[in-house]
């Protein structure tokens, strides 16, 4: 999607008809970030300047919001995404260790990307699969009932990608 | 699709459908398609099932419904007509199933649900101990129906309720029926979801929005996330008849980015309800306006508060701000219009209410808190999954009948209710009645409705510090109270886990709880501290170990205890040596043992040693100091 193509009108929906320009403008905000991140992996510079023009919002203001959500992410990220949840019921049946172990094969940290861009790691709050606990997604691949076996599975099949 | 003009065109449209859809002499299969069961395997068994009636030239009716419930033993189907449940379903059990009850009429022993291996096998669905005390409304449809046909709802009775309403009743008639119900608000915080309707349709103001609270954060939740991604119908049917008696327009859903099937099922499902001109303008014929947009969280808590849930719609940062004005009241709402927000499961609660009346709602549950409640009952419990049973129902009944027990032949310590604003519940209450105000009463929330069990390996403090980690993490920094409070708080946890605890950490904790509590701006600090003060008020004596004794009986902080290892059991596999980092483990001629000088605590021996002869014990006081020989 290009920033310049960006139709406001469309994105904010059926209550365009009782708001303003500028309500429509700063309603997309959030939408927009997310078909930019879709498409770069990640909300590079120059695009977050060209939307903050096109929307005639503060490139400041627009910084600001993005930087509130954990989504958002203002470095390029890894080609794979390995998430690790740590949500309570992946906590109480072992999460940490699962972390740790992924942790250690890749030798970084929760946030960090490795240096050749193939991987980066993540946790989050909760995937909402519980049932399946602990869990960890793979670009967006739910991978559950962990145990240190099937940790090492899921090790091997990024390190394969 | 064409579009409906009249209530009667609804109903004959019901008729027909009704020719050709759930037809009870056709074989079918209902196939979880939930996200969990996606993960387990359901797109494998789907193919399996479909070659093989392919194969055999059998026609079977395969709907892919919403979460059945039970994700633990994904994936899971039933099939019909014999109402046969069948759970961990692989492809190649797919392949025998069709062959025994679809052909033969019989079951398939070896996927059928046991209790454990020495019980025999329970067949029927309706017998399973996880879905037999369960009674289903918020969740009627999840596992009927498939969440992308419109003409499935319809064909169980969905838009019922719209019809009724628009024939038959006025949106006070409405209104009234939902307050004399008194249907409590279930994304945690119990209000009277027909107290916040008056206010909302006595605003003045001719714009109003109704908006559905999908923003899930709740870590060890997903009841909402079942209802959109299952039955999202059931959601804009409650939102209609919301809007139908306030008298609102707009409609939004807030739902947070990690639930990615849940925004296609339910982007998939305005757009078939409006083709089918349940959606839009002049619903069938009423003069009725409403529509409904998607609004996508971004990873943030906070938002699920709903002040903050506004900002965030609104495209700023999602800040929660002192109240009044509420949401109902104008300049409170979105873009300063008074809106009626409500959670999923509150609105999906509100077509039966309206179909079957107040009455037979409120002979459901208890008295101040009637209906149902969907559970996630998640941690260390058997049968992990959704349940939705009627309030009054005691935990005990809820762990043990319908979880399960507890994994393992483990002991049960503790259960957490209300996620990470809930609290943790020990053994001597479990015969609680569970309702909002019981829950209340003793400390904890019923929340949007997580439990979390816990067994005699996890540690009541660690887990305090966990939800307040998560707290402290999603705090927005907006107020201090629950800016640096709840940074304070954890920082005494850390050192408290990690064996550094003080006299006095305890009352600090507390004292500190407490001024969060009270001076926070919004509902995350205000309920922050429950964690920690209800671990503390049932749990104190494992404080008290982790700071005088500096041992964890759960053996899950390190930095705690002394480590030590049974020559009696030791087998001389040297696993622990290797493990330790710090050449703490020595070798004799014919035993190992730990040098305490070295020893961290790291733990790393303890984890390592396959029998468990590594040892974590209290640290002797020095007058049970024993003298060497």
């Amino acid at each position: 999607m290009k920033v310049e193509e960006l139709n406001v009108d469309e994105k904010i929906g059926h209550v365009k008809e009782v708001l303003t320009e500028d309500q429509k403008k700063r309603g997309i905000l959030i939408h927009a970030f997310q078909s930019i991140q879709k498409e770069h992996n990640y909300l590079p510079e120059d695009v977050l300047k060209a939307l903050a023009k096109k929307l005639d919002i503060p490139l400041a203001e627009v910084y600001s919001t993005a930087s509130f959500y954990k989504h958002f992410y203002f470095k390029p990220r890894g080609r794979n995404v390995v998430c690790v949840c740590t949500g309570t019921a992946c906590h109480v049946r072992g999460a940490s260790k699962v972390l740790e172990k992924i942790e250690e094969s890749f030798g970084i940290k929760p946030g960090e990307t490795t240096p050749d861009l193939s991987l980066t790691l993540e946790t989050v709050g909760c995937v909402g699969c519980c049932g399946l606990a602990p869990v960890v997604t793979v670009n967006d691949e739910i991978v559950g009932d962990l145990n240190p076996k099937k940790v090492g599975e899921v090790i091997q099949m990024v390190e394969g990608k | 699709m064409e579009k409906l003009k009249s209530i009667d065109g609804l109903k004959d449209l019901r008729k027909q459908i009704a020719d050709h859809t759930f037809l009870p002499d056709v074989p079918r299969v209902r196939l979880c398609s939930g996200t969990a069961c996606t993960a387990t395997g359901t797109p494998k068994v789907l193919s399996a099932i479909e070659e093989e009636a392919a194969k055999r030239g059998i026609t079977i009716d395969v709907v892919k419904t919403g979460c059945q419930g039970l994700c633990q033993k994904g994936p899971v189907m039933k099939v019909e007509p014999e109402g046969i449940f069948y759970q961990k379903v692989k492809p190649e059990h797919a392949r025998a199933i069709m062959s025994y009850t679809v052909a033969g009429g019989i079951p398939f022993r070896q996927s059928l649900y046991r209790n454990s291996i020495l019980e025999e096998p329970i067949p029927e669905m309706t017998n399973v101990p996880f879905y037999k005390k369960q009674l289903r409304i918020a969740l009627r449809n999840n596992g009927l129906i498939d969440p992308r046909n419109i003409y499935h709802y319809i064909a169980v009775g969905g838009y019922k309720a719209l019809e009724k309403a628009l024939g038959a009743m006025s949106p006070d008639d409405v209104l009234s029926e939902v307050d004399k119900a008194n249907l409590r608000g279930r994304g945690g915080a119990g209000f009277p979801a027909g107290k916040k309707w008056k206010h909302s349709k006595g605003a003045p103001g001719k714009i109003k929005f109704v908006i559905a609270n999908g923003d899930e954060g709740d870590p060890g939740a997903f009841m909402d996330r079942s209802v959109m991604e299952g039955d999202p119908h059931s959601l804009f049917e409650g939102m209609l008849l919301c809007a139908y008696a306030i008298g609102a327009e707009y409609g939004m859903i807030y739902v947070r980015h990690e639930y990615p099937l849940a925004v296609k099922n339910l982007g998939l499902a305005i757009r078939q309800a409006e083709e089918l001109g349940l959606l839009g303008r002049n619903i069938l014929g009423s003069g009725l306006n409403f529509t409904i947009d998607i609004r996508e969280g971004a990873g943030a808590f906070v938002c699920g508060e709903s002040t903050a849930l506004v900002a965030s719609i609104e495209g700023e940062r999602g800040f929660p701000r002192p109240r009044p004005p509420r949401l109902s009241e104008p300049r409170g709402g979105a873009w300063g219009y008074p809106s009626n927000l409500n959670n999923i499961e509150t609105y999906a609660c509100i077509p039966p209410i309206i179909e079957k009346g107040a009455d037979w709602f409120l002979g459901i549950g208890t008295k101040n808190s009637p209906g149902t409640k969907v559970f996630a009952l998640t941690g260390k419990v058997v049968n992990t999954g959704l349940v939705e049973v009627p309030m009054g129902i005691t935990l005990r009944e809820i762990i043990y009948d319908i979880g399960g027990g507890i994994m393992n032949g483990k002991k049960f310590k503790a259960i957490q209710t209300g996620g990470p604003s809930g609290g943790c519940i020990p053994e001597e209450h479990l015969d609680l009645p569970v309702d909002f105000d019981s829950l209340a009463k003793i400390g904890s929330m019923m929340g949007s409705g997580g439990m979390v069990v816990m067994d005699e390996d996890n540690c009541m403090v660690d887990v305090a510090k966990y939800f307040l980690s998560f707290c402290q993490s999603e705090s927005c920094g907006k107020c201090p109270p629950c800016r640096i409070g709840t940074y304070q708080m954890l920082e005494i946890l850390e050192r408290i886990t990690t064996g550094k605890g003080e006299e006095g950490d305890i009352e600090r904790l507390e004292k500190l709880g407490k001024l969060v509590k009270e001076g926070a701006l919004c509902g995350l600090g205000n309920s922050a501290p429950n964690p920690v003060l209800t671990t503390i008020r049932y749990f104190r004596e494992e404080y008290e170990e982790h700071i005088r004794d500096k041992y964890c009986r759960a053996k899950a902080c390190s930095g705690l205890g002394v480590f030590r290892i049974e020559h009696d059991e030791c087998f001389l596999c040297g696993l622990c040596k290797q493990a330790c980092a710090f050449d703490a483990v020595k070798e004799t001629k014919d035993s190992f043992f730990i040098d305490q000088d070295y020893c961290t605590k790291c733990k790393a021996c303890y984890s390592a040693c396959p029998i468990g002869a590594v040892k974590v014990e209290k640290m002797r006081k020095s007058s049970e100091k024993q003298e060497v020989v």
